[in-house]
């Protein structure tokens, strides 16, 4: 069975995915993990999941651009000029 | 006290030696990447146990490991053999740990704080060689020619009558590239 | 060529990315997963010829370090053989077709290793002419190859301090030790100059062109040269090719045309030792398939 297996490198970072090994059951696959992805102690941390766990999502629907929950919905540079002109204006 | 530091140094010298051999060449690549820190950390306990050694001697750690003849070394008559099965492996590798997980703990009970310290951390090593073993004696277990292997490779547990011949062979190998020049030089 | 290559074909040369699970041509395929198997073939073959050595490491130190590189080695076969497997072909049909000999290895792996000191030439100057090549994979349009090449990159810059360590301490040794350095040089130099493959122009390279390979061929020969002639020389060590020298212009090096006939026989496994290796890595092979199989019985 394949086992992916996530490493962190230092404490408070992400778990990034490392690789696979290849082994007969979980216990054999905490072996192999742990060799090939800390026997330099270049991990603090593994996640080891069987491959059959992992549910891939690698399609995302917007058909409408739904703009108003991001950043670029917001073009404010022409209604802000428009409002410190009309300030300047009251102003005078 | 040294006796024993060199027995447990001259074991685990010879076993990681031995467990070397199969670098390269284990039944699979991730049990090869793993066997192979074992063997390391093998080699690493003994050079650690001679480091405590050389000091009280006044030589160093090279000296011990490699510049005594065969009949001066202290391990057991198991980890001499050459044994390029896998079940005979983890036959030694099994019945190796058990026994020196109890030598360790004499070890570790040492009135010396210096060799109780390395014990200790040894002993913290060695968690992982058990768990190894064990995990490999649990698929083996009904595999008749490792039932074998284990019946075989018993007796020779502890046994410290004298060496076998193999011992001989696998020591002219392993001082071959250092007897080359003269006592001394650095490699 | 179809629509959809021309735009895959347009996609990787910008520096575009790809997955394991994406669309690819079939040839892009085709060539990465024979690229990428005969790199995982030369790291499995590369523990041969320095395990040897291993066993007859003269000092505590030098044991611990060579056993630690060839175990990278063997992680590295690891980490290639289940990109490729990712890719459609099997560990085992991998290891059926290298022991066939119907699939290749690199050509450094074909030669013996006689002494102490071509445990240092090869940790040192094999090893780096390997490095050259693999730091230009950090940038393979093959996502899944790029990222282990990271950690192979990572791991093989101790093996080079490794193999400089070792020549340091022969060239500072006795007379003796250092014509173990010098013996051996000259017995690698020529497997050496042809490693990184006959001169071909990038733009008529398949793996350029694909972008597997980010570097050409006479590139990478150019970068190994300009880093570890000057190291050889300053030592007092000869190379063993009356035409090597720097043309101080142009910065580039000239030498002796590698033979490359040579080349081309060795790969194709008429090297010296192909056929020892071969037989091992097939013994081994069968010694252990019971192993295998009690493991998949569960």
């Amino acid at each position: 069975m394949i086992y992916e297996v996530f490493r962190q490198e230092r404490k408070g970072q992400a778990f990034q995915h490392a690789g696979s090994v290849e082994a007969a059951d979980e216990r054999f696959a905490e072996s192999y993990a742990r060799e090939q992805y800390g026997r330099r102690g270049e991990s603090v941390a593994l996640w080891v999941v069987e491959r059959g766990s992992i549910m891939r999502i690698e399609e995302f629907v917007d058909e409408l651009n739904r703009n108003y929950h991001r950043v670029d919905g917001y073009p404010l540079k022409e209604k802000l000029k428009e409002a410190r002109e009309r300030a300047a204006a009251r102003d005078r | 006290m040294s006796e024993l530091l060199l027995e447990i140094a001259d074991d685990e010298l010879i076993l990681g030696w031995r467990d070397s051999e199969w670098t390269g060449i284990a039944p699979f690549l991730e049990e090869d990447v793993a066997f192979s820190s074992i063997a390391q950390n093998e080699v690493g306990h003994a050079r650690a146990l001679y480091e405590l050694v050389a000091r009280e001697l006044g030589t160093t750690a090279d000296e011990l490991a490699f510049d005594r003849e065969p009949a001066e070394y202290r391990c057991s008559k198991l980890v001499e053999l050459r044994l390029p099965e896998w079940e005979r492996t983890i036959a030694r590798h099994v019945l190796y740990e058990q026994a020196d997980a109890e030598r360790l703990e004499r070890l570790k009970a040492s009135d010396d704080p210096e060799i109780a310290g390395l014990a200790a951390k040894i002993d913290r090593e060695e968690i992982y060689h058990r768990l190894h073993a064990e995990m490999w004696h649990e698929r083996l277990k009904d595999e008749p020619r490792y039932v074998e292997a284990l019946d075989e490779l018993r007796p020779l547990v502890g046994k410290r009558n004298g060496h076998s011949s193999e011992l001989t062979t696998l020591w002219e190998e392993m001082t071959s590239v250092r007897r080359s020049q003269p006592a001394g030089t650095t490699w | 060529m179809p629509e959809r290559e021309q735009e895959f074909l347009e996609y990787v040369q910008g520096g575009g990315q790809v997955e394991a699970g994406d669309w690819m041509p079939d040839e892009y395929r085709a060539r990465l997963r024979k690229f990428i198997e005969m790199h995982g073939n030369s790291e499995l073959m590369g523990v041969l010829p320095e395990r040897e050595w291993i066993l007859r490491a003269p000092t505590l130190q030098r044991k611990l370090a060579l056993t630690a590189k060839v175990q990278d080695e063997v992680g590295h076969a690891q980490l290639i053989y289940r990109v490729v497997e990712d890719l459609g072909k099997s560990r085992e049909e991998c290891l059926d077709d290298l022991i066939s000999g119907k699939s290749k290895f690199h050509n450094v792996f074909h030669y013996p290793t006689k002494t102490w000191g071509d445990v240092g030439v090869i940790a040192w100057l094999v090893d780096a002419a390997a490095i050259i090549s693999q730091k230009a994979l950090l940038k393979c349009s093959y996502a899944p190859y790029a990222r282990i090449m990271k950690k192979i990159c990572w791991e093989e810059s101790f093996h080079i301090l490794h193999g400089r360590d070792v020549i340091l301490t022969l060239m500072n040794g006795t007379e003796d030790q250092r014509g173990l350095v010098q013996e051996a040089l000259d017995r690698w130099w020529g497997p050496l100059m042809q490693f990184h493959g006959n001169p071909i122009p990038t733009d008529e390279d398949p793996m350029f062109i694909w972008r597997i390979k980010s570097q050409g061929n006479d590139e990478a020969r150019q970068q190994f040269l300009d880093g570890y002639v000057p190291q050889i020389w300053e030592l007092g060590l000869t190379v063993p090719d009356p035409e090597l020298r720097k043309d101080e212009e142009t910065g580039r090096w000239h030498y002796t045309e590698p033979d490359w006939d040579e080349l081309m026989s060795v790969v194709t496994g008429h090297g010296p030792k192909t056929e020892d290796r071969l037989d091992l890595r097939r013994q081994a092979r069968e010694n252990s398939a019971w192993v295998r199989s009690v493991l998949l019985a569960a």
